[in-house]
């Protein structure tokens, strides 16, 4: 198909645009609010005890909510892609669900499981295990939002391999257990990969539902996101700006990690 | 010796397998042969232990193998598609199954090295399977199954997803492997010509059925029913015989018990050549002849001649309904399973 040419340029310049207006020129602009003082006060502003405290919860239970969706989004995708057993079509619905529920109300839900009034509250509280307001909490609900992601990206993934090369690893003598770590796991290591990234970015970018669940408790229960909309709301633009910026630098670094593997991915598929 | 005892099996409401019983002799090179859907891949699976059957009982050497796992049934499967490793390099397929028996090094280096030999793919050892043509990466698939001494190699369509040229090069190239390694082979194969080319012994298969078991030349000469006759190559009815394409005489005058007809087509194949006819009051015929009968007779479409069976089976005397057909089995089914 051949489009005219003045059309073909003027899809562009309302593609590009688009991007720009909605994401290019916000992400500029943050940056240069940022830098606009000098490097030194960025740098005393990321290095606030609260700051120091906020990357590092961010970080924590980022790597915590990525591992056990890692986990469980491969026994998922396996369970989908090749499991026969009743009820399959609720557990795949199910893993959807948080895609979409608000993030808002998922961290009300679990107040009301997990909180001093709620469902287990009172069995927890007796256990001396805090999970509201507290670290387990920020980690629940973390994992709540990223859990999709593995599953949905490693899914298709094996359906499209199909099974031929896990039979044939059987007919060769291999056990199940190293059939997936020889056979499988070589086969979907791009499209977990490419999850796991994907997990990543939703999992340090989380702010509704962990802003439920934390408490803000400042230099405690404080992540990245939640430090700066705190700097935000108490009128520290510029400690905002330089929080976002130190977000959006992670943020870039994952897109980057994920344009790698999407390459990488497609080309062990070509 | 191989034996299925009875096996059936069911996939919801479909039977894929109706009590099928079949023994295949130690050393042999049996085959397989049935239309898609006819059970023969399932029956294979199930001889695999890839599939379970709902009745029934797999013996192998002897032994029952119905609950065996796959893993422990001692067998070599090559796929249609070679379910080639394509992370690993050939060298490193090929000797999987040696790796997972924790086998030496040097014993698996050196067995992987004679393998490769075999299969005629001895500089390959590096190279990723993406790398080798379709008939490579099914070599390599073999020599993967052998590494392990299977005490039964099965085949499922391995040859299917090949183009024709390299089909028969690799048949053949079976057949010789088969000659020098003399592993009980079994092979599933819609291909009729395939099947009667390699295969010893042919079991003959139709909706979850063996019509009939016997070597490439019986079942040619003495088909149990018209399905199985008209499975293994076409047939065609002239007057109350049932006749192959090449035991038609095709003549330029009339002669007591000859049939008239008039030439529709005329195809030329290399040396033999395709003459479809068509007869008042029967169904369309088809008759082989070689260029040089053909170039005798100067024939060209439109043309009366008139036809005589030169050898063929009383309609009466083979049981069955199923219809008879004028085309070659293999060229129906191509797009098969």
């Amino acid at each position: 198909m051949t489009v005219d040419r003045r059309w073909r340029i003027g899809l562009r310049v309302l593609g590009l645009g688009y991007l720009a207006a909605l994401l290019l020129i916000p992400v500029s602009v943050i940056f240069y609010r940022t830098f606009e003082h000098g490097v030194t006060s960025v740098l005393d502003s990321i290095t606030t005890p609260q700051a120091v405290s906020a990357f590092w919860l961010t970080i924590e239970v980022s790597v915590i909510a990525v591992v056990l969706n890692t986990v469980f989004g491969v026994v998922c995708a396996l369970a989908l892609a090749r499991g026969r057993f009743r009820g399959k079509w609720l557990l795949d619905a199910l893993i959807d669900l948080p895609f979409a529920v608000s993030p808002i109300v998922i961290g009300l839900s679990l107040v009301l499981v997990y909180g001093t009034n709620g469902w287990f509250g009172s069995a927890l509280t007796n256990a001396g295990i805090q999970v509201i307001f507290s670290f387990p909490g920020i980690v629940l609900a973390t994992i709540f939002v990223s859990l999709p992601f593995v599953v949905r990206e490693v899914t298709p993934v094996l359906r499209e391999i199909g099974d031929d090369q896990e039979q044939a690893a059987a007919t060769l003598g291999a056990s199940g257990w190293q059939t997936f770590w020889r056979i499988t796991l070589p086969a979907i290591r791009w499209g977990i990969a490419y999850g796991v990234v994907l997990s990543t970015a939703r999992a340090i970018g989380e702010f509704g539902a962990v802003s439920v669940v934390s408490g803000h408790i400042s230099g405690e229960t404080i992540t990245l996101t939640l430090l700066v909309e705190q700097r935000f709301q108490n009128y520290d633009l510029s400690g905002a700006y330089a929080a976002s910026a130190l977000l959006a630098v992670i943020a870039l670094a994952t897109l980057l990690a994920m344009t790698t593997f999407n390459r990488r991915k497609e080309e062990s598929e070509a | 010796m191989i034996a299925a005892r009875s096996i059936t099996k069911r996939f919801g409401e479909y039977v894929a397998l109706d009590d099928v019983s079949l023994e295949v002799p130690d050393g042999s090179l049996t085959a397989l042969l049935g239309p898609s859907g006819s059970g023969k891949s399932t029956l294979l699976r199930i001889i695999a232990g890839l599939e379970l059957p709902d009745s029934g009982m797999i013996e192998i050497s002897g032994t029952d193998a119905t609950n065996v796992p796959p893993q422990r049934r001692e067998i070599g499967f090559v796929f249609q598609h070679y379910a080639a490793f394509k992370h690993m390099t050939v060298r490193d397929n090929v000797a999987f199954g040696m790796t997972i028996r924790k086998q030496p090094k040097d014993r698996v280096r050196d067995r992987v090295e004679e393998l490769l030999g075999i299969v005629g793919l001895a500089g390959y050892a590096d190279r990723y399977p993406n790398q080798l043509s379709g008939g490579q990466r099914q070599r390599m698939a073999l020599a993967r199954a052998l590494a392990v001494e299977p005490r039964v190699l099965l085949l499922d369509e391995p040859f299917g997803a090949l183009d024709a040229k390299v089909r028969t090069d690799l048949r053949e190239w079976l057949r010789r492997l088969h000659d020098e390694v003399h592993v009980t082979t079994i092979l599933v194969t819609h291909d009729q010509e395939e099947a009667m080319a390699i295969a010893d012994h042919i079991a003959v298969m139709d909706h979850g059925r063996i019509e009939q078991v016997g070597s490439p030349l019986e079942l040619y000469d003495q088909p149990a029913n018209r399905f199985v006759m008209g499975f293994l190559g076409p047939v065609s009815q002239l007057g109350d015989k049932l006749v192959r394409p090449h035991d038609i005489a095709v003549l330029s005058e009339p002669d007591a018990g000859t049939f008239e007809a008039q030439v529709t087509r005329i195809t030329y194949l290399g040396f033999e050549v395709r003459i479809d006819l068509a007869l008042d009051g029967q169904d369309p015929v088809t008759a082989q002849l070689t260029r040089d009968e053909a170039s005798q007779l100067e024939l060209t479409a439109g043309d009366i001649v008139w036809l005589r069976p030169t050898a063929g089976t009383p309609v009466d005397s083979i049981p069955g309904d199923a219809p008879v057909t004028t085309v070659p089995a293999a060229a129906a089914d191509d797009a098969a399973e």
